[in-house]
């Protein structure tokens, strides 16, 4: 209980603080918060994976999280029909196409010596690959998209429950990770750094750019839910007579009959949004625990012992026969795996995927900050910086409107610099954000729960 | 005549554009390369230092226009950049001895630099904006063009025209003046000399006598020029938002490290790289074959590569490419 003191005291702050957010704001921003804290905590568990238990670099988190909410399209939207008879056909071929000439191209990378005339003429296999594919796919393309523009002018998913996209959003998120493991995980840190950065911006401009696919800066709007409706449950008389058990002490005082009607309709609509977030903040929370739950286990196992050590000393570890190469990619793997679940986690809660939000600032280096404040390595540390750092973006604004009114309480409204901040204060979070991460790089250069390892 | 026209063509499209695009990258790659080479991390807040600068530089055109203090057919904006820098290298001082400093003292690796630079760029991003605001702003003023394309079209008689803006020339011609100063500076000099040696072996120089506070300081003050000269030649010829500078420094760093990074000089050759593979596969090429094709093999398509959409991921696949193949850059910097 005593080692564990910290822990439980920063914890039981960070909920007072989201208590306080419901008591003296609304309880619908207060959950909202909540929900997104978790979500956040969880790419920080898998951006901690990386960076805590083996000490890879990876900023193309955004990447992974616009894969995990693609599959969340993927999964969820019912196929369109019509573009599947219109342009179908020639989408498979092309897939088709891209398998055969990946086979072609590992079949000369086995058999053939390294040589300039391999490397050349995979260049120009790629290459001509390309325009073929370009070649295939144009009229598919064109037609795919013409099919209804305003409502589909895509694909279409598989219309399975939203659910599964978390799972499918991991195993994209994965995918990309293998490639990327593969490509880059060779480099010395800052260099891995930039390019899983460019290669997430590659991710977003073809997620954003491929309509066929994903409809691109069009969106795709009202995916299924897994939670009821707001507009059902207002009309559902279990849920009417709960709102009015749990009102009972503040209905009572009305007396007049059509008045507290009224009160109750006012209530059930703002019971209504409260309890359809917290059945996401039940299915979060479940995610999030089954996680933490599992990475605790591997972080003490054999296999965590030995990341520790091939972070701590690469060569070391090499020298005992542990295989660091495969490693580091199995853990570029799995940490880019939670990252795709989150972001099926967030296109869920949120009904809607807009490939344009996906901006480095908010899903990689926000995530970042997380991880240095929280603590890296370990756990509890990097879900409490997933709730910190989230907790403070969004509450940036109200707290520096509170102190530079506090600051310029003697100036008049009209005072052009006053007025001047009291606009710019949205980015204050910005300012709030940069402070937080250089004092605690500074004076606590683990984060709020530093890595604490205990021989068992 | 087709074939002239054919050239025009590309002239006005591929190659005054991309001649200017890449100036303005390969300034802010010299800049990145410089950080790296010298102080030993990747500056992650690059694009928001050059935007810092060009902001510097946008309040001062303002306060100059309010004086009616002009350059006449010149953009006020030229009056204007000798005092942004001022206030840039400032900036970046006061930075350097509150944030860097004290991880430079301490050894930190480089990782630990680049994470503080995020904060860096946290920060900067929060001024910029705070100041002067998100929004898109323009800061021209002066004749916008030397040759119209209307103007060349009577001229010549061709179909094609030529439009060149004055702030093509400018970009170009102050690219070439900063870039041929810098040279000489880094390589007929004491101090540049001196910046050499520490960038190659840091124990070696500081035994010879090398006072490294002088170079870090002199690193900060080309540092600054760079960056403020940079980012308001980019905002002279396009437009100024916070956000697309920020945007900016993917294609700046993928300049730096094609070219090699550590290595001024493939820096500056990298911008060009990029800027003209990003346009070149990115053109459609239809007008260009309906010029020098004869009639009957004309093509349908618009003969374009990849869509415009992608003109950043060109550039970032071809840094992938690079990091792949050959780590240390096309001109070797240091080896990664």
């Amino acid at each position: 209980m005593r080692k564990n003191l910290n822990v439980i005291t920063a914890y039981s702050i960070m909920m007072v603080l989201i208590l306080m957010v419901g008591i003296f704001q609304s309880w619908n921003i207060a959950l909202s918060i909540f929900n997104l804290c978790l979500i956040s905590a969880l790419m920080t568990m898998g951006a901690n994976i990386q960076w805590g238990y083996a000490g890879l670099i990876n900023f193309g988190i955004m990447g992974y999280t616009a894969l995990g909410g693609l599959a969340a399209v993927l999964i969820s939207v019912d196929p369109v029909q019509e573009a599947w008879r219109a342009g179908g056909f020639d989408i498979l071929m092309c897939l088709w196409l891209i398998i055969v000439m990946v086979l072609v191209i590992r079949f000369i990378l086995k058999n053939f010596e390294k040589s300039k005339l391999r490397t050349y003429s995979i260049a120009a296999l790629i290459i001509t690959g390309i325009i073929i594919i370009r070649v295939t796919a144009e009229p598919g393309i064109e037609k795919i998209e013409a099919v209804n523009p305003a409502t589909t002018g895509f694909l279409g998913g598989f219309g399975l429950p939203i659910i599964f996209s978390w799972i499918v959003g991991a195993l994209f998120a994965g995918g990309l990770a293998f490639i990327v493991g593969k490509v880059a995980l060779g480099l010395r840190a800052d260099y891995l750094a930039i390019a899983t950065l460019l290669i997430s911006e590659i991710v977003i401009a073809i997620i954003k750019h491929e309509d066929w696919l994903t409809r691109g800066v069009k969106n795709v709007i009202g995916l299924k839910r897994p939670a009821p409706y707001e507009v059902d449950l207002q009309t559902t008389d279990w849920f009417i007579s709960l709102v009015e058990k749990f009102n009972s002490g503040k209905l009572s005082v009305i007396d007049n009959l059509a008045d507290r009607q009224a009160a109750l309709n006012q209530l059930v609509i703002e019971g209504s949004s409260v309890f359809v977030k917290l059945c996401y903040s039940g299915l979060f929370l479940v995610v999030v625990i089954i996680l933490l739950i599992l990475t605790q286990k591997a972080l003490y196992s054999p296999w965590g012992r030995m990341m520790r050590a091939i972070r701590d000393n690469e060569e070391a570890a090499n020298a005992m026969g542990k295989n660091v190469v495969k490693q580091h990619l199995l853990i570029f793997i799995l940490g880019s795996a939670i990252v795709g679940i989150a972001g099926a986690m967030l296109v869920t809660q949120d009904g809607l995927f807009t490939p344009g939000s996906y901006r480095p600032m908010r899903y990689t280096f926000l995530i970042w900050v997380m991880v240095i404040v929280g603590g890296s390595g370990n756990n509890f540390g990097a879900i409490l910086g997933g709730f910190v750092v989230w907790f403070l973006w969004i509450e940036a604004a109200p707290i520096s409107m509170f102190l530079i009114n506090f600051f310029t309480a003697g100036i008049p409204e009209t005072n052009a610099i006053k007025a001047h901040l009291i606009e710019s204060v949205p980015y204050f979070r910005f300012l709030l954000m940069g402070l937080g991460l250089l004092f605690i790089m500074r004076y606590r250069p683990k984060g709020i729960l530093p890595e604490k390892i205990e021989i068992k | 005549m087709d074939f002239i026209n054919a050239i025009i063509l590309l002239l006005n499209y591929i190659f005054i554009p991309a001649l200017t695009y890449g100036s303005q990258l390969a300034l802010g790659a010299i800049f990145v390369t410089l950080i790296y080479g010298i102080l030993r991390f990747a500056n992650f807040a690059t694009g928001d230092m050059m935007s810092f600068g060009t902001m510097a530089t946008i309040l001062f055109t303002w306060y100059f226009q309010s004086l009616g203090v002009s350059l006449g057919v010149l953009p006020t904006a030229l009056l204007a950049i000798p005092f942004g820098i001022i206030f840039m290298i400032l900036y970046m001082l006061l930075i350097d001895k509150f944030v860097f400093k004290y991880y430079r003292h301490q050894k930190s690796p480089p990782v630990q630099f680049a994470m503080v630079s995020i904060g860096v760029m946290f920060v900067t991003q929060a001024v910029v904006r705070i100041i002067i605001g998100p929004a898109d702003r323009r800061f021209f003023d002066g004749e916008k063009f030397i040759i119209k394309a209307r103007e060349f079209k009577e001229m010549t008689g061709l179909n094609e025209g030529l439009a060149l803006k004055s702030t093509q020339v400018i970009t170009i011609f102050v690219t070439i003046v900063l870039v041929s100063l810098l040279f000489w500076f880094l390589n007929r000099t004491k101090t540049g000399k001196s910046m050499k040696a520490y960038s190659d072996n840091e124990d070696l120089a500081l035994l010879s006598g090398i006072d490294p506070k002088k170079i870090v300081l002199v690193t900060w003050i080309i540092a600054g020029i760079l960056a403020t000269i940079g980012g308001a030649l980019y905002g002279l010829d396009k437009s100024f938002k916070p956000f697309t500078y920020f945007n900016n420094m993917l294609p700046i760093f993928a300049a730096a490290i094609v070219g090699g990074i550590g290595n001024p000089f493939g820096a500056f050759l990298g911008g060009y790289v990029i800027a003209f593979s990003e346009i070149l596969l990115t053109y459609a090429y239809k007008k260009f074959f309906m010029y020098i094709l004869p009639e009957s093999m004309e093509p349908n398509s618009l003969v374009q590569l990849l869509s415009t959409d992608y003109k950043f991921a060109v550039s970032f696949s071809i840094l992938v490419i690079v990091l792949i193949y050959r780590p240390s850059g096309i001109f070797k910097g240091k080896v990664l």
